[in-house]
């Protein structure tokens, strides 16, 4: 399975993003500029964390009208696997991909540390491996991850899985409902604050997070290679 | 030339926690007449009139990228600049 990493200014986890897929879950993977034209020859789009463009207006704001920002819609409406870390997940609902919006965090406080995740669905293409309310634990890093959305939204949400994680215990952002993650309706796009890729291998104090990625191969496995 | 000054503040449904931890620093400084604090962002924008109206250019912009409507309103007045 072939991964595209998409590089903005700022970005800053692509690197934890390539090696996450490349040396722990022996996966291909490609850093993509911000102004490609084709990802058609990709078949997951891996939005990393950082900073792009320096969080300038809003985080994500600019960073979504890039030009591959036109290319990761049409990935997503192909039903392609499209996973938005931190900056990623920010970037994902600017771009209208997802609903709701990131206010700053409650204490006005950057966070980084590792928490505790509960998997509230694991019936979606991310999160297989994974139990029901499994905690997991994955390390956060951001200042404005609270995210927020109106009543009718979170009803959507909740009522359909869509809720994917959440905070375990104290709430690190003031994030509504403790949401940590959520899909689309089609389930193939999900964007976390947390962040999988700096939790895949124990060396790292944690390797929780393989296997969302472990996740997304094999459902890619499942639909797109005949075994005989 | 056109000056547009554009006031971006968080919705009145939406907590804005800079302007809660604001309010309380006047607090405790005994300013108790303060009874709420909202911070926003301003923007001036300056414009050269094209063949598209300046007030539906300002607002498209703010809908696509200077404000997010989820969270966010926008005011905005459109004066003359003075030009040298």
């Amino acid at each position: 399975m072939k991964f595209a990493v998409i590089v903005f200014p700022g970005s800053n986890c692509d690197i934890d993003m390539f090696h996450a897929i490349k040396d722990e879950l022996g996966e291909e993977a490609e850093y993509v500029w911000h102004d490609a034209e084709d990802l058609s020859g990709y078949d997951g789009i891996l939005l990393p964390g950082g900073f792009s463009y320096g969080d300038y207006l809003r985080s994500g704001s600019i960073a979504r009208f890039s030009n591959v920002m036109k290319e990761v819609v049409k990935a997503a409406e192909e039903g392609k696997p499209v996973l938005g870390v931190c900056n990623g997940f920010q970037i994902l609902l600017e771009a209208g991909l997802l609903p709701g919006a990131m206010l700053r965090n409650k204490e006005l406080k950057f966070m980084c540390r590792t928490v505790g995740l509960v998997v509230e669905n694991p019936n979606t293409m991310f999160t297989s491996a994974y139990s029901e309310n499994q905690v997991i634990q994955i390390p956060i890093a951001h200042g404005e991850g609270n995210y927020y959305c109106d009543d009718a939204v979170y009803n959507e949400l909740k009522e359909n899985g869509r809720i994917v994680f959440t905070y375990e215990g104290l709430n690190p952002n003031g994030s509504l409902g403790n949401i940590a993650g959520i899909t689309n309706a089609k389930g193939n796009v999900l964007g976390m604050m947390p962040h999988p890729e700096r939790a895949v291998d124990a060396l790292l104090g944690s390797a929780d997070g393989l296997s969302l990625f472990q996740s997304i191969v094999k459902h890619w496995r499942d639909s797109n290679v005949i075994t005989a | 030339m056109m000056k547009v000054k554009i006031h971006v503040t968080l919705r009145e449904s939406v907590l804005d926690p800079q302007g809660t931890a604001v309010k309380s620093s006047l607090h405790a400084m005994n300013y108790h007449e303060v009874q709420d604090v909202r911070i926003g962002k301003y923007l001036e924008v300056m414009i050269e009139p094209s063949d598209r109206p300046v007030e539906e250019v300002v607002k498209e912009m703010c809908e696509k990228l200077l404000a997010n409507t989820v969270i966010e309103d926008y005011e905005y007045e459109v004066e003359e600049a003075v030009t040298r």
